[in-house]
């Protein structure tokens, strides 16, 4: 982890309440995909943490719905102006257990971190697959970015406006994957535990104090013992959950 | 001591997270994780609810008991921290408390215990043993008979007289007082209409709650004759002064080092530019200045 200032290059609008920053500055401490910033905002006591959607050498690209004070305040933010951000939170993906084939599940604004992801396991020369889910035609964002890696995405809205009617498990259930990848909300994470075939990396949320192991705000019960999700986690294992 | 700075119990771990960042060894002491005799893993999430200025949280003890404590993170602990620690120890009875400052009195690091009487009761219908100066007497008694080590008991302010309770230790045995630990507070979503923390209750810190603490540090400067260590709100030099003036010996920061990790390594390197620009040559000087 680092503490850094970060100077925003871009914060445009993918979608309605969807907001894609990229931020400038030291990414030293960034080791995997799937790790978070903590953004410590003007007026607001607690940082917020955001996961990171991409990263290279010298910026961030976080995608964000706005959803309370914190994004909203963000998702005004201009051009040019600084932030106060720590970098490299948490412990990402671990692409090693992936064999060739994997498939990257995506839940509306849990989409993001799987895209960094999926970039990486391409470069590792594996062929991934992706999901992802939306309510409707109007919420869907990045579907170009993940095309632009793989031919194997595939939508999923629940109204059916784009692509398979209904939800991301919909589309699982008819396909061949060697593990599975998934961010977005615990229904979900339920849902694809019921019908997946392989052992797989989930991405969990929770409210945190300091986002970096010190507060034991977000603990959660494993079946490997407690753990903190912004320090052990946010990214755990689906045999180590206690469903 | 070599500086008055102190990061506060429950927001430093046992120390690895910021060793990581800095050497801490450039902090006076720090307070380490709540221990209490058996593992916890506390309350349900979400633990952490947001304020003006400030936050609430219900972590509820997480810690890993003190046999685990004493075997795995004193040894670790050891290796990022060579100066003595203070021991936080909490307990659900007066026999839990005993016990667990017992069971870590022969650690060598430790230097200081710091006994959190905020906790509920279990023999007592669940009221804090910080409420009420009989129990809190209690609590120190039974400390000092199993240990030689100086002892602080640290106060809960939500009390109506936080003098008496202070005093009452004091006379049972105290060596020093720390306080405040957090005020009850509690905050309620208005889209799920629900408390927002899954215990719907916390416990209230940051900066918003300092005026709290300087007041309560300076009833009790002038009510008992043992050393203050005082904390609320800290997150910059000047409230350390403040705390100073008000009657603290020492100062702990708190909730500051969650928001920014560097928080208790800049007050203690801010301290020679504040000092200055008030005048103050040494803070032993100024403990107390403000009666």
């Amino acid at each position: 982890m680092t503490q850094g200032i970060y100077v925003i290059k871009e914060n445009v609008r993918l979608a309605p309440s969807v907001y894609k920053m990229t931020l400038v500055g030291d990414t030293s401490a960034c080791t995997a995909t799937g790790q978070f910033v903590n953004i410590l905002i003007d007026g607001l006591y607690l940082r917020r943490p955001i996961s990171v959607h991409d990263y290279d050498e010298g910026s961030i690209v976080i995608i964000y719905k706005v959803v309370g004070a914190g994004t909203e305040k963000m998702a005004e933010m201009a051009v040019g102006q600084t932030l106060d951000v720590l970098v490299g939170l948490g412990n990402g993906y671990d692409t090693s257990k992936s064999g060739d084939s994997p498939v990257l599940i995506g839940g509306g604004v849990g989409i993001p971190p799987l895209y960094g992801l999926c970039k990486k396991l391409v470069e590792e020369g594996k062929t991934p697959s992706v999901i992802l889910g939306f309510n409707k035609a109007e919420e869907i964002f990045c579907y170009d970015e993940f095309k632009a890696l793989t031919d194997k995405v595939y939508i999923t809205t629940v109204d059916g406006s784009v692509g398979t009617k209904g939800f991301v498990t919909d589309v699982l259930t008819g396909l061949d994957y060697s593990y599975f990848y998934t961010c977005g909300p615990m229904p979900m994470f339920r849902a694809i535990n019921r019908v997946a075939t392989t052992s797989g990396q989930l991405s969990f949320e929770e409210r945190m104090g300091c986002g970096f192991g010190a507060c034991m705000g977000c603990s959660c019960q494993t079946l490997t013992g407690y753990k903190r999700i912004c320090k052990d986690g946010p990214v755990l294992e689906r045999e180590e959950i206690i469903w | 001591m070599d500086n008055p700075i102190i990061p506060a119990s429950g927001t430093f771990g046992f120390g690895y997270e910021f060793a990581e960042l800095y050497d801490i060894n450039c902090l006076g002491s720090f307070s380490f994780k709540g221990t209490t005799k058996d593992k916890r893993f506390g309350n349900p999430t979400p633990r952490i609810a947001e304020c003006t200025e400030g936050m609430i949280n219900a972590v509820g003890l997480q810690n890993p008991g003190v046999d685990k404590v004493i075997s795995e993170e004193l040894p670790r602990l050891k290796a990022v921290f060579n100066k003595p620690v203070m021991a936080n120890v909490s307990g659900f009875s007066v026999e839990d408390y005993a016990y667990t400052v017992e069971r870590l009195d022969g650690e060598e690091q430790i230097g200081w215990f710091e006994v959190n009487v905020s906790c509920p009761n279990v023999h007592g219908g669940g009221m804090s043993f910080g409420t009420d100066p009989e129990a809190a007497a209690e609590v120190t008694r039974a400390v000092r008979r199993v240990t030689k080590k100086p002892l602080i008991i640290k106060l809960s302010p939500n009390v109506t007289n936080i003098v008496s309770i202070a005093k009452a230790c004091e006379d049972a045995g105290a060596d020093g007082i720390s306080l405040i630990n957090t005020l009850l507070g509690m905050r309620i979503d208005l889209k799920t209409k629900k408390p927002v923390i899954a215990n719907k209750m916390g416990g209230f810190s940051g900066p918003a709650i300092k005026p709290v603490g300087i007041r309560m540090v300076y009833q009790v400067y002038d009510a008992v004759k043992i050393p203050i260590v005082g904390m609320g709100g800290v997150s910059s030099a000047e409230d350390v002064i403040e705390y100073m003036l008000a009657g603290a010996t020492a100062v702990e920061v708190g909730a500051a080092n969650l928001i920014n990790p560097y928080a208790s390594r800049d007050i203690v390197n801010d301290l020679p530019r504040a000092m200055e620009k008030y005048g103050i040559n040494s803070l032993s000087e100024i403990i107390g200045a403000a009666h």
